[in-house]
This record gives structure tokens, sequence and C-alpha cells, in this order.
């Protein structure tokens, strides 16, 4: 181990590289080029943030005080989108930058000058979908699934959500086949596939999906795009089309999509449990077939969404059944990393608390998600609370828990400093409080029967609504104590030991030297 | 060891007594006013029940071993990392729990969808925003009107005190005879809108140019609110749906002022 790092800093002096903006811009090194996802990313979360602030702040009470229904319309579905495609995307493959070469001991990802285009296309895509509030007619508001023949009435807004969604598109599938070519071929010698790290696993498997469906997303946005334009009647029945066909593309690729935003939480998770435990992974071979076996299955239940647009008893059956079966392998996952845990020996670190709050609220959203899997009871609870609340369960305390758990796990790591744990520790009880305090209330109100995307509601509804409202101001000014944490952890954090989690054993923590230096892995560990 | 059942049950009893408190508010479904409501309403309560064991189960076991299992105590970790019987065990036992929660639903559904020989047959159409309603067959047969939000603006714009049914109240009820078979055909002119009564356990979409349905038979005489379920554009805040169930005489004399309505209409229209 010594010896290796001796290497790596014996390679140090080659760090040559442009400074200042250029660095950025030109850069081709899979740590910069991750960082910049990553701040890309929170950048996109402030402001799908401050959008969902608007939301709760009309929500506050009944009657509409600050948002007109349209541009609340427009706020629930720019929301959606940015907090989607702009916030959890680019956040994973982030990750997938920094740690994939880290952990499989490659020198960098394969496609180097294809990774700093599909990150450069981020910001122009973003920059065309925040600008869209400002073009006459204002940003798309047909919701972030776009229902046409809704989304064919809209104005430029929709034009652009419908590029912006396009080039979104194209950063995504660059960035899946860059990971899949990395992790096929650059693994380092003696790393055979069931040797990866779990977090390896769930992302070559999440970088299938999106090959797999990101150019059905393509291809049904620009079909709305000629229906709108060039006189086409894909959606529009008075032309032979069917508005009905949109939801069944749409969800093939939206469903996979769900899988997208949780498969590399999985993956994290399997690695902070771990390492917290001092303790292996239990069953890892099961984790492979189960995150694999999801993956499959999440191809085939698509029609779920729409069990109130009128499909034959049959079909109804099927998607009921094959979507109830997923929370078979999810719960195996669940399994495993309780019994990892058991007679583990356990320490909280602010990783740690956020895997553990990921599981707990995950298996919550979990439920309800087996609860809308059921048709009649989906019957009276799609397109209500409910299902806001469901989403948000496996979502906010899904991928974004397991994200706040990934980046103060590896931050020591990619900075060389420590963040301040006590105040990491607030920022996970913060969130948790108020994360439960937004979202829980919500399910009654689904029950009770407010439907989503309302910009007023009835009177019964308002003291849940008011609860909920309070509890996202809270959870959204808990989010810049985080960034304060990762700012100051950044500028003035305490050095990091060269081990900073004695359970750790990927390795970027037992190959590597802490920080991991600009050029790393430039010769192969041998993984025994 | 004792006081700790002993705290343990009151814990779960506690809960249980909680969690039976949120099933009789208004917090829950709404009460069912239908066959299918009350199926729907008695399979979510027993999923709910189905759910909170296996939580309990399994974070039980998880919070137990992080209150026992820590570094801080000098606990020392095991070693052991994988067990196939272990395993196939919790494979199994979720796959069976799912096929006691999928039968009863299966069922349900096959009766959601038998639409045949109604009484009655209403086309609701969803228009921006509002609802049309035609009574296409059964007694009513021929009566046509549209339904819109009656708040009045001024409550919306907080100028005025908010009433009971805020947002859920229109100016034309869709009548219907308690007891009978309704069956409702619906579509939309313009984009996307869903009906959507929660106490009589329908929703379904209607889709401009096509034709979906649906059907339900009320259980008791009584006004039953819902809402557009589909995002519909600006407006879709602002169309709710109303049912009002009647007796079946007075039924029949609201048929027959409404008809009468339509004639005089019809003959002005004609002059």
């Amino acid at each position: 181990m010594a010896a290796v790092h001796g290497d790596a800093h014996g390679h140090e002096h080659d760090d040559h590289h442009p400074s200042g903006i250029m660095r950025w811009i030109t850069t081709t090194n899979h740590k910069d080029i991750g960082t910049m996802y990553l701040w890309f990313s929170f950048a996109m979360f402030l402001v799908g943030g401050t959008l969902a602030m608007g939301i709760r702040a009309e929500l506050f009470q009944p009657g509409i005080q600050i948002l007109e229904p349209e541009l609340f319309n427009q706020f629930t579905t720019l929301h959606g989108l940015i907090m989607v495609f702009g916030a959890i995307m680019p956040a994973f493959v982030g990750f997938a930058n920094w740690q994939v070469p880290l952990m499989i001991g490659a020198p960098d990802m394969a496609f180097a000058r294809m990774n700093n285009w599909s990150f450069w296309l981020l910001p122009v895509a973003a920059t065309l979908l925040v600008s869209s509030f400002f073009v006459p007619g204002g940003a798309a508001a047909g919701g972030w699934t776009f229902y046409p023949p809704l989304s064919t009435q809209g104005g430029l807004g929709v034009d652009l959500m419908i590029f912006s969604v396009h080039i979104l598109g194209a950063s995504s599938i660059m960035g899946s086949i860059n990971i899949i070519t990395t992790i096929l071929n650059m693994r380092a010698p003696g790393m055979t596939l069931m040797k990866m790290p779990m977090f390896v696993w769930t992302w070559l498997i999440t970088a299938y999906l999106l090959v797999l469906v990101m150019p059905v997303l393509a291809g049904v946005v620009t079909m709305l795009l000629t229906d709108r334009h060039f006189g086409t009647s894909f959606f529009n029945a008075a032309g032979g089309g069917d508005p009905v066909m949109f939801q069944h593309i749409f969800w093939f690729f939206g469903h996979p999509e769900v899988y997208i935003m949780i498969l590399p939480s999985f993956g994290i998770v399997s690695e902070v449990i771990p390492t917290f435990s001092r303790k292996p992974l239990f069953g890892y071979s099961s984790m492979v077939y189960a995150t694999a076996s999801i993956a499959i299955l999440s191809c085939v239940v698509w029609a779920h969404h729409m069990f109130t647009a009128g499909m034959p008893t049959v079909g109804q059956l099927f998607f009921m059944y094959a979507t109830m079966l997923i929370a078979v392998p999810t719960g195996v996952k669940v399994f495993n990393w309780t019994a990892t845990m058991w007679r583990g020996s356990m320490s909280f670190e602010t990783p740690m608390l956020f895997a553990i709050g990921f599981i707990f609220l995950f298996v919550i959203g979990g439920f309800s998600g087996v609860i809308c899997a059921i048709v009649p009871i989906d019957i009276q609870v799609q397109d209500t609370y409910y299902v806001i609340a469901h989403f948000h369960y496996v979502l906010v305390s899904g991928s974004l828990f397991a994200l706040f758990a990934g980046a103060y796990y590896w931050i020591p790591k990619w900075t060389g400093r420590m963040y301040n744990e006590t105040l990491g520790k607030w920022h996970f009880w913060l969130s948790m409080f108020f994360f439960n305090l937004t979202f829980f209330v919500q399910h009654f109100l689904g029950l009770a029967g407010m439907p989503r995307r309302i910009p007023d509601y009835n009177l019964q509804f308002a003291d849940f609504n008011m609860i909920s409202s309070i509890g996202a101001f809270g959870f959204g000014l808990t989010q810049l104590l985080f960034l304060y944490i990762m700012i100051s952890c950044i500028r003035s954090g305490e050095k990091a030991p060269q081990m900073p989690w004695d359970g750790a054993t990927t390795l970027e923590w037992t190959h590597l030297p802490t920080p991991a230096p600009y050029h790393s892995f430039e010769k192969p560990p041998i993984v025994k | 060891m004792r006081s700790k059942s002993a705290a343990t049950l009151a814990g779960v009893s506690a809960l249980a007594l909680y969690s039976s408190m949120a099933v009789g508010s208004k917090y829950n479904l709404p009460e069912p006013q239908s066959v299918i409501a009350q199926d729907i309403y008695d399979q979510h309560i027993v999923l709910m029940w189905i759910c909170l064991v296996i939580f309990i189960g399994v974070f039980g076991v998880m919070f137990y071993s992080v209150l026992k299992h820590r570094k801080s105590l000098g606990y020392k970790a095991a070693n052991f990392h994988h067990s196939t019987t272990v395993e196939i065990i919790w494979t199994v036992i979720p796959c069976l729990i799912l096929v006691v929660m999928a039968w009863p639903a299966t069922k349900t559904v096959i009766a959601m969808k038998d639409t045949s020989s109604p009484d009655i047959t209403i086309k609701a159409t969803g228009y921006q925003w509002m609802w049309g309603y035609d009574y296409l067959q059964g007694e009513g047969e021929g009566i046509s009107f549209f339904s819109k939000l009656s708040t009045p603006r001024a409550q919306i714009e907080n100028k005025a005190p908010k009433g009971e049914n805020y947002l859920l109240e229109v100016d034309n009820h869709v009548v219907v005879p308690v007891g009978k078979k309704v069956r409702v055909i619906l579509t939309a002119n313009d984009v996307l809108h869903a009906w959507w009564v929660p106490a009589l356990g329908v929703k379904q979409d209607a889709i401009p140019g096509f034709i979906r349905d649906t059907w339900f038979t009320a259980d008791k005489p009584g006004i039953y609110r819902g809402q557009c379920a589909e995002l519909c554009g600006k407006d879709h805040g602002y169309m709710p749906i109303v049912v009002e169930v009647m007796d079946a005489d007075e039924y029949s004399k609201w048929v027959a002022a409404k008809s009468s309505a339509v004639k005089t209409s019809m003959h002005l229209e004609n002059k």
C-alpha cells in the first residue's frame, strides 16, 4: 500500500493544466468534470427548490395569494423538470465521474473529451429551460409529464422545454455510454465484474437503462414538436392520432427513469452502510441480481401511471402484478442492508445517518408505491397529493438523501478536508424533521381527496397544507446549511486523515492518498 | 425484561390507537358510498396494516441493531456476508404477501371494468373548464346541461369569506337515482380531463376524440363532491363535479321538471 502511495505522489509534478476559467472549460479530467456536475446540479437544486418554495407559499392558505393559476402551473412544471433533469440526474453523473474511475482503478473515463462535452451541454439546456419563464406566454405549464393535447396548446415556452429536453437527453446518453465503456474496459487487473463495488454495479445497470430509454424520450418530444409546428397528428385524435399513445411512449421512458434516479442511490448506500458497520455487505451477489431484476422489471410496468386512462382489464391486471413484483427485489435490498448492519460495529457519522434515514424513509415510499400499484386503490389516489407524497419519499428522502450521504462520505477523499461533523448531524436531523413535516401529511391530503397541480383548495385541506408549507420552508432553508458546510469544508476544513473511515474497503480509500491526486491510477492497482 | 415487553406492548397499542383514530378522521379516504368504493376502502385498510406490521418488523430489527451493535459500546463486528437459505426465505415470503394483496384487488378490478347492462347512461364531456352532461339512456334520456363552478370570484380572491363547499360547488348537479347502476361515458372537447368522485370510487380520464366508460351504483341519497383530476390548464382547480343521489320518486320529479324545461327552451328556440 505504501508503495502505491509513493507512486501516486511521484506523479503529482505532471499535473499541468490551464488555470482559471480555462481549466474548467477545457478540462478532460474526470475529477474536474465530476466537480462541475456536482456544482451544476446543486445550483439547479436551488433553482428547483426556489420554485417549490413558491408553490408551497401559494398553497400556504386557501385562495389565490401570490401565484396566479397559470404561473402556478409553470412553477410546478419547471420544478419537476429542473429537479429530475437538472438536479438529481446530473448529481449522480457527477458521482459516477468522480467515483467510477477511482473505484475500479482506472486513470480517467474512457472518452475524456466527450465527457467534457456531455457536461457543457447541461448549462445550455438549463439556460433554455429557466429562460422560458421570460418569453411571451411564459414557461411550459403542462406538468413535467407534458401530456398533449395540453402541451400542444402552450406557447414558445413549450418549444424551449422540448429543445432543452433534447439537449439534456443527448448529454445523458453520452454520459452513460462513457460510463458503460469505462466500467467494461478499464477495470484494474483482477477486478472481475463480481468484485466491483456495488456503486459501480448500480451505475453500470443505470447506464444501460439510460441508453435504452433516453432515445425514447427524445423521440416522443420530437413527435410533440412536429405535432405543434409541422402539421403531424401523432397525438391529435382529429388527425387520426391518439393522446394516450403519448402517455405510453412517455412512461416507457418515464418509469425506467424513476429507477435511473434510485439505483445509483442504492449503490451509494451499499457503500456507506458496510463502511460504518465495519462489516462486508451482506448478500453481494443477491444485491447485483436484485438491481438487475429491478432494472428489467422497470421496463414492463410503465402503464401503472395510466390506470385511469382506461385500458383493458387484462392490461390493468398485468401492469398491477408486474409493478407489485418490483417490491420483491427492493425488499431483498432492504433486508440485505439490515443484515449488513446486524452485529456490525456501527458508528453514526453524517453519511451513515443519511444512509439509515434513506432506508427508513425509502421503505415508507416503497410501501406507498405498493399501495399505488393496487389498481382499485390507485383509482382513488392517482393524481392526488398521495402520489406527490409517494414520489417525494422515494426521490427526496430516497435519491437526495443518498446523494447527501455520498457527498459527506467522499468529500474527504475529494478535498483532503473534513466537513464539520456537528453541523453535518444538524443538517441530517433538520432535513429529517422538515422533510417528514412537509410530505407525511400529504398522504392524508391525497386520501381525503385533494388533487395535485391545483393552486387553490377546499377549506377541509387547509390545516395540513399549512403544516406542509411550513415544513417545506424549513427543508429549503436547511439545504443552505448543507451549502455552508460544503463551502467551509472545502475552504477551511480540518485536514482529513489518510483513512477517515476505518471501515472503508474500496480502492479509492485503500490505494490512493487523501486527497486523491489530480491524476490517479496511472498504473493500475492489482486487485486480488 | 418484563418491563421492556410491557413498554413494547404499550407502544404498539398506542400506535394502533393512533392509527385507528387516523382511520376514522377526515384524513382517510372519504366514507364509501358504493360497493366499489367500499372494496377500495377495505383493501386500503388491510394493506396499511400489512405494511405497518412489516415496517415494525424490519425496523424493529434494524433499530435493535442500531442500539446494541455500536462501536461506542465496544461491540466487535461479526464477519458473515451471505446465507443462501435466509436470502431465499426473504424472497419467497414477500411473494406470498403480494399474492394475498393481489387476490382481492383482482376481483375488484374485474368488477370495476364491468360496465354492462346499466340502468342509466350519462355522457360526461370535459371542457376547459367545466363539465357537460348528456343523459343518453334510461329514465331522464334527453336531459342535457353544463355544470360550472359556482363559487363566487370574490371568495377565490379573498375578498369574501369562503363557504363550506368552497371550490366544490357547481350550478347544475349531476342527478342520479339511488341503487341504480349508472354508466358514465367520458370524452373531452379540448384536452385531457378526469372525472373523479371519491365517495363513489370512480375516476376515469376524459380523452378528446375517444370514449371511455366507468360505472357506479350509489348506496344512499346525498350529495357527493369531486374534482377534475387531470391537469387541464389554467383553471384545472376550478372544475368540480357534484353528484346528487335522489330517491326514485324525487329523481322522477327532477326528470319531469328538467324535461319540461328542455321542451320549453326548445320551443322558445324554434320560435
